[in-house]
């Protein structure tokens, strides 16, 4: 009855939707008021719709209904509340429902606060949600109903499959959702900027009135990122966090155009150039959100024919392709209306480097997009599959990183509209010179590798440009006023949310940059087999393997556990207790154990896979220098980002 | 195809065999784990998708892992055991495609575009400059304007900030 009941009102909300797309152009084209309202209410409704269908799965999940295929495959009986909860997007079907409600509450959000403001573009920012918003309803009611029973004949299963055991973990409340709500939210700018192509408001008004859904959206991509980054850290267990799989990969595409984004709109909002190239570039993310969404729910990209097989590939390459080609046809249509306001003075200008950030920005993407399309290419042209792996994505994208640091540290010393060598050069040689403390510091501590030295030296450029911002322009208002400093402080930062908080986002970036040079460059491991008392010694610190116990857990995960004591230069540092899950139906899970501090991290694995006997374990032990410094510069980045899209009187006055 | 799958299960069960042949005489003891990890991490598992054989859990890897360590032990170099891989599992072992025929496009597919990028960049910097010579300083005070006069944010409000920051910066 109940699962009935969802489908049924899945199918309801796909004839609202499709009605309310049919209605808003109709509405629009033959100037009917009363259909463009009417199209808005059927949007409205498809909220509600959605909210009770996702509900009735909530329902079916914590009630443990394996006669319901999905609920059967994601969750079991043994799992706790919350992760049958988060069983909701733990698999394709709820995962795509999952997208809906999130757009389907985007969408409410957009037309029910400011219809008024924005009537002339919301009809037709409906159109483009509601395409959108059909098209996935549309794989959930004709190819991925996660209502579905399981087939007749069969006895309902006892208990359920269960989520993959790597999903079973806290991170999934959050990392899942974060990831989506970037992915979706990046939709109402691209809704905006088609609406103002269709309608010929081809000014910088869909920027504006989207700016700060552009920035949540990027806040919540590169939370998804960065805790996907956290999460495989601690659970996948092979001593990284980022390994360029494709479904990272697809992950990182929308937020390197998203990024690139944000900084050229700054340009057309402050000297009216670049129209073409903003809409382009929401374009691009909006599609390739699209293709991470696919990628990061089916992996089809392992293989062309595991893309044929899988029933909804082939529609997702249609639906891409079809919104790509309309939206580029739109942007040429408007190409004339598009044209700049001003033109590009110096190529040292604040725009000029704008620019230059844009086109690495789509270098990097380049790269990854080739390399993660390139074994599916080759696998169709000459019948033979090869890997593209970490090294080549390393080499490939690390200059254009570093670049991209560089950049930090200079473009904010330039002026907007004209800067010259002579300009550049006396606000940076300051800030330059402040910097070279750091490889210099880095040398006395031994470290001779010169990508780390560039690296470092980078690193101390941007601090150093970043706070000198913040601190010359406070010190001067507060000489000013007489007013103390960090009351300045505060007003500034107030007063310019995008600016300043865009340059606590430029700190936390190379903040995290330290970690991953950190990691990349100096990372060291050994793996061997210990019987009790044995020590390993890796990187001045000392690991002894002091016990070993195997228990049943009461949810029936076989435990092994080994309990090591760490030490350095005969300091006890405490005890580490790397894990080995064995799930009932037989899924492993390898739990490492980590020691963090600011300057290094010692990560323990108990190798199960190498074959445990009484007389030896085998471990393996990496020591990550540097690495906190990732998870540190994540948090200063939300802090940024909260800073910089957070509400601004100012602006609310678009 | 199905010869080749006999060939690989025959190559596996050989190898296997000889593996159990060795290791019955002590001959790979010698050899630790991380001089295999250090070879395997450098391939990736052939049958599972993006794994490095190094941290590869499942029983076919863990023959692999135990493969290279009875050819370091015969004395068979880095190379070499890359080379049998490659020979017997095809070049998708490889962390990085080969650097030849087809796979050479790899490499040379985005530097192209690249470059292509920062050329018409750079050319369109050059039409701006020459574009740009007779015009004044006017047009930087005068950018995008519309907006602000449309939307009601008073025009010179927006003009007094953009000259403050143009002020600030020079």
């Amino acid at each position: 009855m109940l699962p009935s009941l969802g489908y049924g009102i899945l199918v309801i909300t796909l004839l609202v939707t499709v009605y309310s797309v049919a209605a808003a152009i109709y509405g629009e084209t033959k100037k009917s008021a009363e259909m463009v309202e009417s199209a808005r209410r059927a949007m409205l409704l498809a909220l509600p719709l959605i909210t009770i269908a996702s509900a009735i799965l909530i329902y079916l999940l914590v009630n443990d209904r394996y006669d319901v295929e999905y609920v059967w495959s994601v969750t079991n009986r043994s799992m706790p509340m919350y992760l049958k909860i988060t069983a909701w997007w733990g698999g394709q079907p709820g995962s795509l429902l999952f997208w809906s409600w999130l757009l389907s509450t985007f969408t409410s959000a957009v037309t029910l606060r400011k219809w008024d403001r924005d009537r002339e573009l919301l009809p037709w920012v409906l159109v483009v949600t509601g395409v959108t918003l059909a098209f996935f309803i549309s794989l959930n009611v004709f190819f991925e109903n996660p209502f579905k029973l399981i087939p007749a004949g069969i006895s309902v299963p006892l208990d359920g499959r269960g989520l993959n055991p790597l999903l079973r973990h806290p991170g999934m409340i959050i990392h899942p959702p974060a990831q989506y709500l970037g992915f979706v939210a990046f939709t109402i700018p691209f809704a905006f900027a088609i609406a103002a192509l269709i309608t010929g408001r081809t000014d910088d008004r869909w920027i504006r009135i989207t700016r700060r859904w552009t920035l949540w959206a990027w806040l919540f991509l590169s939370l998804g990122l960065v805790l996907g980054m956290r999460w495989a850290y601690d659970v996948l267990g092979w001593g990284g966090y980022w390994g360029w799989d494709p479904v990272e990969i697809a992950a990182l595409m929308p937020w390197l155009t998203g990024t690139a984004f944000l900084h050229s709109v700054m340009i057309q909002e402050k000297r009216g150039m670049l129209k073409h190239w903003n809409m382009i570039l929401i374009i691009l993310t909006f599609d390739l959100v699209i293709f991470g969404t696919f990628l990061t729910r089916s992996g089809v990209l392992s293989s062309v024919h595991a893309f044929a097989q899988s029933e909804i590939g082939p529609l997702f390459f249609l639906f891409i392709t079809f919104t790509f080609i309309t939206s580029i046809v739109l942007v040429f249509y408007r190409w004339v209306d598009l044209k700049s306001e001003t033109e590009m003075k110096s190529m040292l200008s604040r725009e000029a480097l704008f620019l230059l950030n844009n086109l690495l920005f789509l270098s990097i993407l380049v790269v990854s997009f080739w390399g993660v399309m390139f074994p599916l290419i080759s696998e169709l042209f000459t019948g033979s599959k090869v890997t593209v792996g970490p090294p080549f994505y390393e080499r490939a994208t690390g200059p254009l990183w570093g670049a991209l640091m560089l950049l930090m540290g200079i473009a904010p010393l330039s002026a907007w509209g004209h800067s010259t060598i002579k300009t550049l050069g006396r606000s940076i040689w300051k800030p330059a010179v402040a910097a070279l403390i750091a490889p210099i510091w880095a040398l006395i501590a031994g470290i001779t590798n010169w990508i780390a030295l560039i690296g470092f030296t980078l690193v101390a450029l941007v601090i150093t440009v970043s706070v000198r911002e913040f601190w010359r322009s406070a010190q001067a208002r507060s000489k000013r006023s007489g007013e103390n400093f960090f009351n300045e402080l505060r007003k500034l930062i107030k007063r310019n949310r995008r600016r300043y908080g865009g340059y606590i986002i430029h700190i936390s970036m190379v903040l995290m940059g330290i970690g991953i040079i950190g990691i990349e460059l100096f990372q060291s491991d050994t793996q061997q087999h210990l019987g009790i008392g044995d020590q390993i010694e890796l990187a001045g610190y000392t690991v002894q393997y002091d016990r070993l116990d195997q228990f049943r857990h009461e949810d029936g995960r076989f435990i092994t556990r080994g309990e090591m004591s760490l030490s350095k230069d005969g300091k006890d540092l405490g005890t580490l207790a790397p894990r080995y899950d064995l799930y009932p139906d037989g899924q492993p899970m390898t739990i490492p154990a980590v020691r963090s501090t600011l300057v290094d991290d010692v990560y323990i694995i108990l190798v199960n896979w190498e074959g445990i006997t009484a007389e030896s374990t085998p471990f393996k032990v990496y020591h990550n220098p540097l690495v906190k410094w990732v998870w540190i510069g994540g948090y200063v980045f939300i802090a940024g980002i909260i800073i910089a899209a957070w509400r601004d009187e100012e602006e609310e006055r678009i | 195809m199905k010869k080749f799958n006999i060939l690989i299960l025959l190559v596996i069960a050989l190898s296997l065999f000889s593996v159990g042949t060795v290791a019955a005489q002590g001959g790979t003891d010698e050899i630790s784990d991380d001089e295999v990890n250090a070879i395997a991490s450098q391939l990736f598992c052939p049958v599972c998708e993006n794994t490095p054989l190094d941290v590869c859990e499942t029983q076919a890897c863990k023959q692999w892992r135990e493969l290279i360590r009875l050819k370091l032990s015969e004395g068979s170099t880095e190379a070499e055991i890359k080379e049998y891989f490659v020979a017997n599992y095809g070049a998708r072992v490889l962390s990085e495609p080969p650097r030849e025929g087809f796979s050479l496009l790899v490499y040379f597919v985005p530097p192209a575009i690249i470059l292509a990028g920062l050329i018409i960049l750079f050319r369109a910097f050059k039409q701006w400059q020459v574009d740009d010579e007779d015009e004044t300083d006017a047009s930087v005070t005068e950018a995008s304007p519309i907006s602000a006069s449309e939307t009601g944010d008073p025009k010179d409000d927006y003009l007094a900030r953009f000259e403050e920051e143009l002020r600030k910066r020079d």
